[in-house]
């Protein structure tokens, strides 16, 4: 599936077998990348398949395991980002940091102002220089004003024109498109072309496949910190790609008991945080798994965090089955009924420098008071019952939460929620970062509790965790709900094409 | 959902309370290092300093921590959800003023003392209200409201005092219980200190107050009012120091408005030295009542050594500075030592393959 490089001599930016772990998280096991110059190279991937972990060898900031690195035929090992950046090598991220105060000029010679023979700043030279750039780039924009108020796109046209002025050979796009209107798109990829005819190589990462076509020659899909393919654009199609991403065996990893779908218990209508989310609307029945997918960035935890409560909504109700959830109050909500396991383990889910116990008890400590006051006894007795149900694996029940394995924190975080004794259960990335073996018993556990008449609104990133737990899916794009696929009609295909394209609301 | 269980998975685990036996768990904390160190100086205080063993002592010593450790109570909870209250020496100003100008306008103490109480969870309420509905940091909110009840204080009274308070009431202040030498004082503290140590450590709220110190995010995804929380101790923190602020009034006989000046450092030094963390989350009343004894044990053990006061600063400035440093040193050798037993370890497993 490799492509022989259309013009001759050494890649502008070649990796081969480039593995690289964190512990024991393997985030690459064997990536390849050749970029040819001249090209606009896309390089596209799930949530999680090792893009940016990739991007950041490259960028100097991480060190590969194993594997080669080779920039323009010559072998590299940068161990700082100022070497790669001196190599030539610019990378533009999604969200670019800049000097508010400072003007657009001094943004972009910071840290090496052109000095005049008294030592001092040049700001002539600089204005004349940046002006040329602008030039070349056909970019309006005054380059006194200061950085502050500019818009995303217009800051990451001063990155790039920094890595111009740099003279970067290889520039590296993670994710720029994500925040810009189409007009901002337009022009980013007018810069792009143009820098591709000065013979320059750039590298797009993007989830958006209507514009990796319209703008990449070139394309390499990876999977779960592998190298998958490369392929010419006009040689493949977006189905192909989609594909190539997801490519598992999916129904057969997760089996999911089949359970008697009840009445509906949660009921979200028009549900919209102006800027965040918009008009969404959903029910989860008892008994009923429902899988809310979409990229990260699309607002799915956003949405779960203001149907418990935690964060405010500007319209829109939550119900629980005939009762109103109160807007911002999550004490009110877990009285209803609700629970939540968040998103980000070890800073909401639990108080990590806190005990098994007090973490586990820390929802029901009310129901265990005796005359208002609370005893570690009490607490242990009820932690105890909790810990042995799902097996959490510790020896004491003062063991500091934080000491655990990511499966056993994930544990006392459902235990914390399942002593509640909820109705609804909106779980967020519920195996994010934990084995294969513990991911496995929260699989069997959701499907169980579901089994009991649990109502259970599964996000998740994952799309075979998706496709083998969810009765239905609901596909997230952009802060709106693009699609509500039932089981049968779910496929990788169908729900990762509805979280990448503008469809139209499928209900 | 009562019978969930991850089926298949085999034999139950059983769970211990703790990992580590009562005595390790008593002997090896911050507070029972500050109480053993407080049991030493005041042994060491007897046997060698002239006088220091007298009931008379130990009587004037009481009277002057009292309002610290009074304060101390509130203080402890605020700083264990991450906050701070720098007001509240201020508050004690204020509250003396008010007393002097009521009781001088003709009502009686108790009247008065109830109205500066109550303005003291007014002017609780304003910082907490800051704090938690404005969200200013209250480190920021406390240093202003410190200049505004101290500038009120002062603003009422000028730089006059109000002396003609009814003896009854002034030695009351000054009275012990019955025939022992412990001062009236004591008991009023006892009574807060068992409602604070209740509320701290033995309530839902008071789970919260830690939880809120450690992470205030989990916390509120778990159901805590965080904010409702600062609140109440922002409310509480006012009221204690207005009562103290009658107390010292009383006590002294003078209301004047640059009373107790500067009291909110050595309440704070009081309860970072009793095992508070700075940081939230983490200290024990019983620390901090020790921290405020040690504190008032060894200025009074070496004044009646007759060291000055200079010097009795410098030596509880660099008492505070090791506490605290202490708390870094502790955690440095316990990570290198659970480090060098896990790299043994290991060691061992790679010899023994099984």
């Amino acid at each position: 599936m490799t492509i022989s490089p259309g013009v001759s001599g050494p890649a502008a930016l070649e990796l081969q077998n480039v593995a690289k772990s964190f512990g024991p998280v393997v985030a690459l096991s064997s990536a390849d990348l050749t970029v040819q110059m001249n090209s606009i190279h896309a390089l596209v991937g799930e949530n999680g398949a090792g893009k940016s972990t990739l991007v950041k060898i490259i960028a100097g900031l991480y060190q590969r395991d194993a594997g080669e690195f080779l920039l323009r035929g010559e072998s590299v090992d940068f161990t700082s980002t100022a070497q790669s950046k001196a190599a030539g090598i610019a990378v533009i991220y999604q969200e670019p940091t800049l000097f508010p105060d400072l003007s657009v000029t001094e943004n972009i010679f910071m840290g090496r102002q052109p000095t005049n023979r008294f030592g001092r700043i040049d700001r002539k030279r600089m204005r004349a220089e940046v002006q040329e750039l602008f030039a070349r780039l056909s970019v309006r924009m005054n380059p006194d004003r200061p950085a502050e108020g500019l818009s995303i796109a217009d800051q990451q046209i001063i990155e790039i024109s920094k890595a111009i002025s740099l003279d970067a050979r290889v520039l590296i796009m993670d994710e720029p498109t994500a925040a810009l209107s189409g007009v901002e798109v337009e022009r980013l990829f007018a810069v792009a072309r143009s820098l591709r005819d000065e013979g320059r190589a750039i590298v797009f990462i993007s989830h958006r496949f209507d514009e990796v076509f319209a703008l990449c020659d070139t394309i390499t899909v990876m999977r779960d910190g592998r190298y998958i393919s490369t392929d010419k654009i006009e040689d493949t199609s977006v189905n192909e790609i989609v594909r190539r991403m997801v490519g598992r065996d999916i129904t057969e990893l997760f089996p999911k008991q089949a359970a008697a779908i009840g009445e509906t218990v949660l009921e979200v209508t028009g549900l919209t945080s102006a800027g965040v989310f918009h008009d969404i609307s959903f029910s989860v029945a008892s008994g009923e798994i429902v899988g809310l997918a979409g990229l990260v960035g699309a607002g799915r935890s956003e949405v779960a965090r203001a149907v418990f409560g935690v964060d405010g909504y500007d319209s829109g109700t939550v119900t629980m089955g005939a009762k109103r959830v109160p807007r911002r109050n999550p004490v009110a909500a877990m009285n209803l009924g609700l629970a939540l396991v968040p998103e980000d383990r070890r800073k909401q889910g639990l108080v990590i420098d806190s005990s098994v116990a007090r973490n586990t008890t820390m929802s029901i400590q009310r129901t265990l008071t005796r005359g208002g006051l609370i005893s570690s006894a009490a607490e242990n007795a009820a932690a105890r019952i909790w810990a042995s149900r799902l097996e959490v694996k510790t020896n004491a029940l003062d063991t500091v939460a934080g000491t655990l394995s990511g499966g056993n924190q994930q544990k006392v975080v459902l235990a914390k929620w399942l002593a509640t004794d909820p109705r609804v259960l909106i779980i967020d990335e519920p195996t994010r970062g934990i084995d294969i073996g513990t991911k496995a018993e929260v699989h069997r556990l959701l499907s169980e509790l579901a089994g009991q008449g649990l109502a259970i609104l599964m996000i998740s990133s994952e799309l075979p965790e998706v496709l083998g737990m969810a009765d239905r899916v609901l596909v997230m794009r952009e802060g709106r709900i693009t699609a509500d696929i039932s089981r049968a009609d779910a496929t990788s295909e169908t729900v990762m094409y509805a979280a990448t394209h503008a469809t139209e609301h499928a209900k | 959902m009562s019978d969930t269980t991850l089926a298949g998975t085999g034999a139950t685990r059983t769970y211990r309370d703790y990992g580590h036996p009562l005595w390790r768990r008593l002997l090896v904390s911050r507070e029972s290092a500050v109480i053993l160190l407080l049991l030493l100086v005041i042994g060491v205080a007897m046997l060698r300093v002239n006088n220091f063993g007298s009931p008379l002592t130990m009587t004037y010593l009481l009277l002057d921590v009292a309002p610290i450790l009074l304060i101390a109570l509130p203080m402890t909870l605020i700083i264990i959800t991450g906050e701070i209250d720098l007001s509240v020496a201020s508050m004690v100003g204020l509250s003396s003023v008010l007393v002097g100008i009521l009781h001088q306008g003709g009502l009686s103490i108790p009247v008065a003392g109830l109205i500066a109480v109550i303005v003291g969870c007014i002017g609780g309420a304003i910082n907490g209200f800051l704090v938690t509905v404005v969200g200013l940091p209250s480190l920021a909110v406390t240093i202003g409201s410190l200049a505004l009840y101290r500038g009120l204080a002062v603003g009422l009274l000028g730089t006059t005092a109000v002396t003609d308070f009814p003896q009854f009431w002034t030695d009351l202040a000054k009275s012990k219980i019955g025939g022992t030498a412990l001062p009236s004082i004591i008991v009023p503290f006892l009574v807060l200190l068992v409602v604070f140590a209740l509320l701290l450590h033995f309530t839902p709220f008071g789970r919260g107050i830690y939880s809120i110190g450690l992470s205030s995010e989990a916390a509120t995804f778990s159901g805590v009012n965080v904010n409702r929380t600062k609140f109440i101790l922002f409310v509480l923190a006012g009221a204690v120091s207005a009562f103290a602020g009658i107390y010292y009034t009383l006590r002294f006989g003078s209301a004047r408005g640059d009373n107790a000046t500067g009291l909110e450092l050595q309440v704070i030094a009081a309860v970072l030295l009793g095992g508070v963390s700075i940081f939230g989350g983490r200290g024990a009343l019983h620390g901090v009542i020790a921290g405020v004894l040690l504190i008032g044990v060894l200025g009074s053990a070496l004044r009646l050594a007759n060291v000055t006061a200079d010097v009795i600063n410098i030596i509880t400035g660099v008492l505070l500075v090791l506490s605290v440093v202490s708390t870094s040193v502790l955690v440095w050798l316990q990570n290198t030592w659970q480090k060098s037993r896990r790299s043994a370890r290991n060691r061992t497993a790679q010899h023994s393959p099984h």
